[in-house]
């Protein structure tokens, strides 16, 4: 069975070569993957990946698919994961403390044994005949013989996946639509409300951050004259995030002038 | 070398984009450890299209390719309303059913 399952396919040196460097940084990118903390260098080796299976494409006569493989994946699939990266936080690594109890083990445990099967399985297959090779099929060239198969035999299924396409854009599209809750106050609106308001305390507008001659930033509140600081001076955002800093350390009286110069 | 060879490494590849979706917390790296495992059952298709000289196996690969673009597209959109709403893309988080 095993001598069968060996004369299947006989590869010429160079594809062999090939296959041994570019398999183990295959796989070991893939580990990595699954390793790493940071999901931006997740998404790195999952290009790394696809780029080492397109070239596998290429190498077994796939030339199509070897640079589709290259065009949608490390193109667009990969520049898709890294827009959404950017969007939910770069810095969003994973923790990697187990919260269901003794999972890791079991996951393990678990991908050994059916990784362990699919090997003997392979290994045990004649799988049918010798290999044939695609040079006869690759005759008129591999777009060529793809645009056959897939406008005469696999017509509709392309109908069907045009369709799937376009309702999974339509989709992504509802999915992502924000609706606003309230309406959005023009300008004269703004200004209306400014002077017919309550009162006229923010008229001329809200005072700017920053202490004076001390600190400019925009996460330090004014001092009012009283010396209290100004929490209207600071963008809401940031109040609400908490990232808010104490102005009553860069008052005048109470900054500590011993250490000399402020660098 | 046969091309047998391209099937370990499909096997492999598959099992190690099984057990990250099971490890991984962030919902983005479980996403990516799923186009791994479509990856390598695309590996296989084309094996298999060149171990039997018919080019069918790589017009199922063509059409893994475009169900898998599909389904990242949909995907990511489902993890960005997640986090809208949640302020968290683990997928430990969202266990609200379990309440």
């Amino acid at each position: 069975m095993v001598d069968l399952a060996i004369s299947v396919g006989q590869t010429q040196t160079p594809e062999a070569l090939l296959f041994w460097v570019l398999a183990p940084l295959t796989v070991a990118a893939a580990l990595g993957m699954l390793l790493v903390k940071k999901a931006v260098h997740s998404a790195i080796l999952m290009a790394s990946v696809m780029i080492n299976l397109a070239i596998f494409y290429i190498a077994q006569d796939a030339l199509f698919l070897g640079i589709v493989q290259i065009v949608v994946y490390t193109g667009a699939v990969m520049m898709l994961f890294l827009f959404i990266l950017m969007l939910v936080g770069v810095d969003s690594s994973d923790s990697l403390t187990e919260t269901i109890p003794g999972l890791r083990p079991i996951a393990i445990t678990a991908a050994l044994g059916f990784g362990g099967l699919m090997m003997s399985l392979i290994s045990r297959a004649t799988l049918g005949r010798n290999a044939i090779g695609l040079d006869a099929a690759n005759s008129l060239g591999n777009v060529e013989g793809i645009a056959q198969l897939l406008f005469s035999r696999y017509v509709w299924p392309f109908e069907v996946v045009s369709a799937l396409l376009i309702t999974a854009a339509l989709g992504a599209m509802v999915l992502a639509h924000h609706q606003s809750i309230q309406v959005r106050p023009t300008q004269r609106q703004l200004s209306t409300q400014r002077f017919r308001g309550e009162s006229l305390a923010n008229a001329a507008g809200l005072p700017a951050p920053g202490v004076f001659a001390r600190h400019n930033a925009v996460d330090v509140p004014a001092l009012l004259p009283d010396g209290t600081p100004a929490a209207n001076s600071i963008n809401a955002t940031l109040q609400a995030r908490g990232d808010m800093l104490p102005s009553g350390t860069f008052e005048l009286g109470k900054v500590d002038t011993s250490k000399g110069e402020e660098k | 070398m046969d091309a047998a060879n391209y099937l370990y490494l499909s096997a492999l590849l598959f099992t190690i984009g099984a057990v990250g979706v099971v490890v991984r917390r962030n919902a983005i790296v479980v996403f990516m450890c799923v186009e791994l495992m479509l990856n390598a059952a695309n590996l296989a298709f084309v094996t298999f299209s060149r171990i039997n000289g018919d080019l069918n196996g790589q017009v199922v690969a063509f059409f893994t390719m475009v169900v898998a673009a599909c389904e990242v597209v949909v995907g990511l959109a489902i993890i960005v309303t997640i986090y809208r709403s949640r302020r968290s893309a683990s997928v430990d988080d969202a266990s609200l059913l379990k309440r």
